[in-house]
């Protein structure tokens, strides 16, 4: 039994299908519970007021909007490697979640920038490069959508996933030498953020917990749409094939 | 190697628009800049090194989509691919083709389009420095863009769409080093960065150019 294993479309599908469920009910409660716990039982923050609260959606998409590019590159290399199609799909079907992720780390981003800086949109180092991974996200869809041959697509967005990536890194650093922003670190994880022994900028505990919360829930959510919408993509490979091979024996 | 880029030399000097078109697109861009943001001199001159470099860089953009596709269409590219110089010194000569007779004339024509942008006096050494060494990494990184969309009937709105992100490191240290030079700032250290854009790209890029044009031969 390896890894592996789920390589095989049908293997993947049915294990995939059977956690659906599970996966589906336990991200729309830690959503939900994540949320109304965030919105209506923290406090507001002395200085930001309730503006505060956005952060439930700000960061969990944002971190998404990272960690799901990343998970593309590795679902690349595994295409590139070891040619397993369940991967490139899972790739292709990872793109539009990211995409939206990143629209929605921007927008909320907007939204709370707008009473907390005085401005809508700052050319600050972390925005820019969000932006700069919303143009990665756009381009990498549109390639996929402009080659007709499925393995030629996997193969061209693999390699331009692992070429992005290191300039999308690149670029990260460029924007930071750049400009320096407004927008403040890491603020989360600091060493002692968890033991409230942390005095500087940190998010306390009463913050914390719910925020936790949301992340798993967008993490869960994640899992269960690219199981989801990679499922929907062997099925539509499936019926092309089963389409062509109608029209072999009909000719 | 030396025949193949006197090939592609040749051929864009006489099928016209190789050296004419990319600079001409230049000029226009440059003498457009004052008609929209106003003829104030003192805007000009602070502008002017980041126009310059966006200029070039658009001018370089336009001309990606014909590096490979006339082999393409032609099947000169097949016979390239089969012939025994390793795909990926094809690309590299390609690019620097693409370099010669685009980048290179850019860099030449720039100092002379700063003076329409009334470019500050320290600020043409660094100019010209900061795009000799730029265009290069331009070059190849819209081979790779060339060679990822190929194939493809509608690839140059994507072929945009797919190389400026990638542009973005290259771009802002360049401009960096034109801008800190005008003002008379220490310039080394975006300089230093442009540089190894530049090598890193034109080291490694070629591998990736080469595989994505194996696959769209197939």
């Amino acid at each position: 039994m390896s890894f592996w294993e789920y390589a095989n479309p049908k293997k993947f599908l049915a294990t995939t299908e059977k956690l659906m469920p599970f996966l589906w009910v336990s991200s729309g409660v830690l959503l939900v519970t994540g949320l109304v716990w965030g919105f209506f039982f923290t406090p507001d923050d002395y200085r930001q007021g309730s503006t505060v609260k956005i952060i439930y959606l700000h960061v969990p998409a944002a971190l998404m909007a990272i960690n799901i590019w990343f998970m593309m590159l590795v679902a690349s290399l595994v295409w590139i490697v070891r040619r397993h199609h369940v991967s490139a799909l899972a790739a292709r079907a990872a793109a539009p979640i990211g995409v939206v992720m990143t629209v929605i780390a921007l927008v909320t981003g907007a939204i709370w920038g707008q009473p907390m800086w005085g401005t809508w949109w700052e050319w600050d180092p972390r925005l820019t490069s969000f932006l700069m991974l919303f143009l990665f996200y756009l381009g990498y869809m549109a390639l996929w959508e402009a080659i007709d041959n499925p393995d030629t697509a996997a193969d061209l967005t693999s390699i331009l996933c692992l070429v992005g990536s290191v300039f999308a890194v690149l670029s990260r650093y460029a924007v930071n030498f750049w400009n320096q922003g407004l927008h403040q670190g890491a603020s989360i994880m600091r060493a002692g953020a968890v033991t409230g022994s942390d005095t500087e900028e940190k998010v306390s505990n009463i913050f914390f917990a719910p925020l936790m919360v949301c992340i798993a829930g967008f993490v869960l959510l994640f899992i269960a749409l690219v199981f989801y919408r990679t499922g929907t993509e062997i099925r539509a490979r499936r019926i092309k094939a089963l389409q062509a091979r109608e029209r072999v024996e009909a000719a | 190697m030396i025949a193949l880029l006197m090939r592609d030399l040749k051929l864009a000097l006489r099928a016209g628009g190789g050296f004419g078109l990319g600079l001409a697109f230049f000029l226009i861009v440059t003498v457009l800049v004052p008609f929209s943001v106003g003829p104030q001199s003192a805007l000009l001159d602070k502008i002017a090194p980041g126009v310059l470099w966006l200029g070039a860089l658009l001018a370089c953009l336009l001309s990606l989509d014909r590096l490979l596709a006339l082999d393409w269409e032609d099947g000169s590219l097949d016979l390239l691919a089969t012939a025994p110089l390793p795909l990926e010194s094809t690309v590299t000569i390609k690019a620097l083709a693409h370099w010669i007779t685009t980048g290179l004339p850019l860099v030449l024509a720039a100092p002379v389009l700063g003076v329409l942008l009334n470019l500050p006096g320290p600020g043409y050494l660094w100019l010209v420095v900061s795009l000799l060494l730029g265009t290069p990494a331009l070059s190849v990184i819209g081979t790779f863009g060339a060679a990822l969309t190929v194939g493809l009937k509608r690839g140059g709105l994507l072929l945009s769409l797919l190389v400026l992100p990638l542009y973005v490191p290259t771009l802002i240290f360049g401009a960096e080093v034109a801008r800190r030079g005008a003002e008379g700032f220490a310039v080394q250290v975006p300089l230093l960065m442009l540089a190894g854009i530049s090598a890193a790209s034109i080291a490694l890029l070629p591998f990736a150019s080469a595989a994505v044009l194996r696959v769209n031969l197939r």
